[in-house]
């Protein structure tokens, strides 16, 4: 069970904070009343069905639908000239004039499945039929499907514009790395292979859009976890942005990042207007979604150089990281931006060279995915730290207790210009080691190698950045000026004393309604269950990033507290007024404002609300009637733009995780089974302790899928090959063990409660973890495997000596 | 194609509508019925988001035709409710033991246990990961779920002494 009641601080004065708390959510999701994007019913709806492009690569010679119009009930078709004349491209994160991306294929396919037309039809099956009365003639032209291959001068050009299938090629150093590894004792070289696999919800994504040609607005309902999606739609259809109206109050079937619906909402947006209002709705179905949707995570491959002393003690690393973004590159090239900020991990490393490359292919465009790409570095970081060990011959555990920065460090300055606020990294890797009871670990393992078998331990440490600023899209795009990434939170409360929170995004499983109504329940000591919060949506005007980066704890915990906190001193203002004392003789308790000296003297909840509302003559002189406030928080540490090296502060709050799994192989079958998995986890104060357990279990379940199941498979012609659940394998409850967790507390000091980020922490841990499990327990055969996913098959053949490493 | 009555007990109460012969039955639960709590994940019968309770068993509601439902007994997580709609004992189990994250898996979940539970009030450990090893949740890694279906297996047999 969980360990968080280990957790300092709910020992603390806190009355809900770091509490068991009801997740205020869970009550519509378990009587079947959320509201998802599919249970928005709107009469006269009319649904999109898109056609799967069956090359990889090819001119689209002509589009003949007069069949699957002329069949009863479909209301249009739409082809990729009609969407390229009246849209403009998508947004790319970088300035890709050249990678011309519309929600249709235009003139050409650029990846299996890519849509080459949308039919609109009165019910799905209908618009499903007509798709296949489409005649599309191609001219199927070879792809490029390996990213190595596609750096190359003479490979097919995905965009034939762009001159190369380079997108971004990167080089950064931070410290004296030529000296470090001049000076050093060791150096070792590596390959580290991330398959592109996704954290895949099991909502695929979905959108319903309305013109409301009264209001000259869109209405969007959707599934939607992304900055900026209103800014990019009104971009693309040109529109105003106060005419795109996104509604945030729709439960989101998880994202886990992937969440990004652009191309789909430009297309239902403009088919509703085009169509004069019809409510117009794209629901992915499985095959779209693992095939054209947003789904693709990295697909990475590392080239590392280590420099370390005879202690194992690491100097300095050098990188190069080739990252196969897939035809449409959006936001992908930032996943090897973001990593950045924790790029030599928890560790004293003194230098980096840092040298990330975004490559075209023909395969799905990537979407940002869980931790933003610091998944696969993670994985290359403590892949290197084993290797050092195996090196020279040392402990795993021990070469990290001898590079990981102390707990007197903090704040540690890494050497890319990041601050780590807080951490007790040597305690939390000792109360992992504790949970695993360790010494016995090791007894079970040998046991079972005793008896022929393979098994292993593995120990991978993780930072998980939390709450950032974005600043790493500065520094592969300098025209991308970005340095605010704000959320707001108001708070309101009525005249009869209720509490209204209003976030502005949607939610999708956080627990964000339960995150503000916490904190805004602890700060004016009022019951959270009695505090309704609501999620405004894009025009209501609440300043919001979305909930990505592990930064709702800290930012919209934050701007909530900052919210409370001037509630209350407006609630001081009327009571010094009315009492006549001075402030700082009032003190406040559970709403209630007295005299400290005379505590007699007082106002009640209720009369302090009475007051602000309908009683303007004992208002202060000057004070607004009612009682709201808007909060919009800055990122802690923010403001600084990069210096002349690049070094900047990326993301203010670090947490950490030591994980330890226990597994077992088949020498057979390569079967790889993980026997147990435990984890010690330090994110500061947890706010909800639930929650947060929750956060780390599910990211762990999702590694363990990306260390040795999950993967999006081509053939080596373009073809996809992993259309379904049973193609693309996600781990069920017999896959993963009853994961054990225990907490460690280092509040942060930039934060409103000491919290930092969770969401993302088990997941970046996770891969690095069974994959140095897997090689310890391959390590008997002199066999290692520094690719994932690490399948079955995979695990076979290297043991059968038919894959050299 | 022409659209077929089709009557069914749903959630203990008599309920019917039109369906093509070709429609899904969670389709016609969703859009015909208006009984939007059960949930399509993938349609092809992995992920089990869509489960549903049939005559006491739980089944995949993507691989079946509305037609085949006919004079059946159907319960989906809205009949798990108590009268007034309120959670009932394993709803409430599933909030204490949080037992979801997204609550997008959480209605097939919840009727996967239910048929659990119905023919076996004592799981063992076996019995639940048999019970729930069809339905894929992407958020929880599975722990809290286990929580939640040990506290509402307790519940409910101290509900029936």
């Amino acid at each position: 069970m969980s360990g968080a009641h280990d957790n300092p601080v709910a020992g603390s004065n806190y009355h809900y904070i770091a509490r068991k708390r009801r997740v205020v959510e869970d009550k519509r999701f378990v009587t079947g009343n959320g509201n998802f994007v599919q249970d928005q019913d709107l009469p006269g709806t009319l649904h999109v069905a898109v056609l799967p492009s069956p090359h990889p690569r090819a001119r689209i010679v002509l589009i003949n639908a007069e069949a699957a119009l002329a069949l009863a009930g479909v209301a249009a078709v739409i082809t990729g000239d009609e969407i390229a004349e009246h849209t403009l491209p998508l947004y790319h994160g970088l300035p890709l004039p050249e990678c011309r991306w519309f929600p249709l294929a235009h003139e050409m396919t650029r990846y299996a499945g890519e849509w080459v037309a949308a039919v609109v039809a009165e019910d799905i099956y209908i618009a499903e039929d007509a798709l296949d009365l489409i005649e599309v003639e191609y001219e199927a032209t070879p792809a490029i499907v390996d990213p190595e291959e596609a750096m190359k001068p003479d490979a097919p050009l995905v965009h034939p514009g762009h001159g190369s299938n380079i997108i971004y090629d990167g080089d950064f150093e931070w410290g004296p790395v030529a000296e470090d590894f001049e000076a050093a004792d060791h150096t070792l070289s590596f390959r580290a292979r991330w398959g592109r696999s996704s954290t895949v919800p099991i909502e695929t994504f979905g959108v319903l859009a309305k013109w409301d040609k009264g209001t000259e607005t869109l209405n969007v309902w959707a599934s939607i976890q992304m900055p900026n999606y209103p800014e990019q739609i009104a971009a693309a259809l040109r529109m105003p942005l106060n005419g795109v109206k996104v509604n945030q109050d729709i439960d989101v079937g998880g994202s886990y990042g992937v969440k990004r619906g652009i191309k789909h909402t430009v297309l239902v947006g403009y088919i509703s207007r085009k169509l004069g209002g019809a409510p117009v709705s794209l629901i992915e179905d499985r095959l779209v979604n693992l095939a054209s949707g947003d789904a693709h995570g990295p697909d990475r491959i590392f080239y590392t150089d280590v420099a370390f002393d005879q202690g194992g003690v690491i100097k300095s690393l050098k990188i190069r990281a080739i990252d196969d973004c897939g035809a449409y590159p959006g936001r992908g090239p930032f996943q090897l931006g973001k990593p950045i900020a924790a790029i030599v991990g928890p560790y004293r490393i003194n230098s980096v060279h840092y040298r990330p490359c975004s490559v075209a292919t023909n395969k799905t465009g990537q979407v940002p995915v869980r931790g933003m790409g610091q998944g696969p570095t993670n994985y290359m970081i403590e892949t290197a730290v084993d290797e050092v060990a195996r090196h020279l011959k040392l402990d795993r555990f021990e070469v990290r207790r001898r590079n990981l920065i102390r707990s007197d460090e903090f704040p540690y300055l890494n050497p890319t210009g990041t601050k780590y606020d807080s951490g007790d990294y040597e305690t939390v890797l000792g109360k992992v080691t504790e949970l695993a009871n360790y010494d016995d670990l090791v007894k079970r393992r040998d046991e079972l190698r005793a008896e022929g078998k393979l098994a292993g331990i593995g120990i991978a440490t993780c930072l998980e950045p939390s709450g950032g600023n974005n600043l790493f899209e500065f520094l592969f795009n300098p025209k991308a000026e970005i340095s605010t990434y704000m959320e707001g939170c108001q708070v309101r409360i009525d005249s009869v004393g209720n509490i209204v929170g209003t976030m502005g995004t949607t939610t999708s499983g956080q627990g964000h309604e339960t995150l503000v109504s916490t904190i805004l329940g602890e700060e004016l000591q009022r019951d959270p269950d009695d505090i309704r919060v609501i999620h405004a949506d894009s025009l209501a005007g609440l300043p919001t990033r979305s909930p990505i980066a592990s930064r709702m704890a800290v930012m919209l915990g934050g701007a909530a507290a900052g919210a409370a906190q001037k509630i209350k001193d407006q609630l001081f203002q009327i009571a010094a007024h009315n009492l006549n004392r001075p402030i700082d003789g009032l003190e406040y308790s559970e709403g209630t404002i007295f005299d400290r000296s005379d505590p007699a003297r007082k106002l009640s909840w209720d009369e302090l609300c009475n007051i602000a509302h309908r009683q303007f003559h004992k208002l202060p002189e000057g004070m607004e009637p009612g009682l709201q406030a808007l909060h919009v928080m800055q990122v802690p540490l923010g403001g600084q733009m990069p210096d002349e090296k690049n070094r900047v502060q990326l993301y203010p709050c670090f947490s950490f995780q030591a994980h330890i799994p226990f597994v077992e192989i088949d020498p057979g079958t390569g079967k790889v089974t993980v026997l147990d998995y435990f984890i010690a986890h330090d994110c500061g104060t947890v706010i909800n302790p639930d929650i947060v357990r929750g956060m780390i279990i599910g990211g762990v379940a999702q590694g363990i899928g990306a260390a040795l199941y999950e993967k999006f498979d081509y053939g080596p012609d373009g073809q996809f090959l992993s259309g379904t659940f049973v193609d693309y394998v996600m781990p069920s409850v017999f896959e993963i063990p009853y994961v054990k967790d225990v907490e460690h507390c280092t509040p942060s000091p930039l934060t409103s409660h000491g919290q930092k980020g969770s969401g993302e922490g088990g997941y970046l841990g996770a891969p690095a973890a069974i994959a140095s499990a897997v090689n310890d327990a391959l390590e008997p055969r002199g066999l290692s495997i520094h690719e994932l996913p690490m399948r079955m098959n995979d695990i076979e053949e290297l043991l059968n000596g038919e894959k050299p490493e | 194609m022409t659209k077929r009555d089709i009557t069914l007990t749903l959630n203990g109460k008599t309920v019917s509508g039109q369906a093509d012969p070709r429609m899904t039955l969670v389709d016609f639960l969703r859009v015909v019925l208006k009984a939007t709590g059960t949930h399509v994940g993938c349609e092809h019968g992995v992920c089990g988001a869509c489960t549903i309770v049939l005559n006491g068993e739980a089944i995949r509601s993507c691989l079946m035709l509305a037609v085949q439902v006919e004079s059946q007994e159907v319960t989906t997580v809205e009949g798990l409710c108590e009268e007034d709609g309120s959670p009932g004992i394993l709803q409430d189990a599933f909030r204490d033991g949080h037992g979801m994250q997204c609550g997008y898996c959480t209605p097939g979940m919840l009727t996967s246990v239910h048929a659990l539970l119905q023919s076996n009030d004592d799981p063992s450990d076996e019995d639940i990961l048999e019970a729930i090893g069809g339905n894929i949740c992407r958020c929880t890694g599975y722990a809290q779920i286990i929580d939640s279906i040990k506290i509402g297996a307790e519940r409910l047999r101290e509900d029936k002494s």
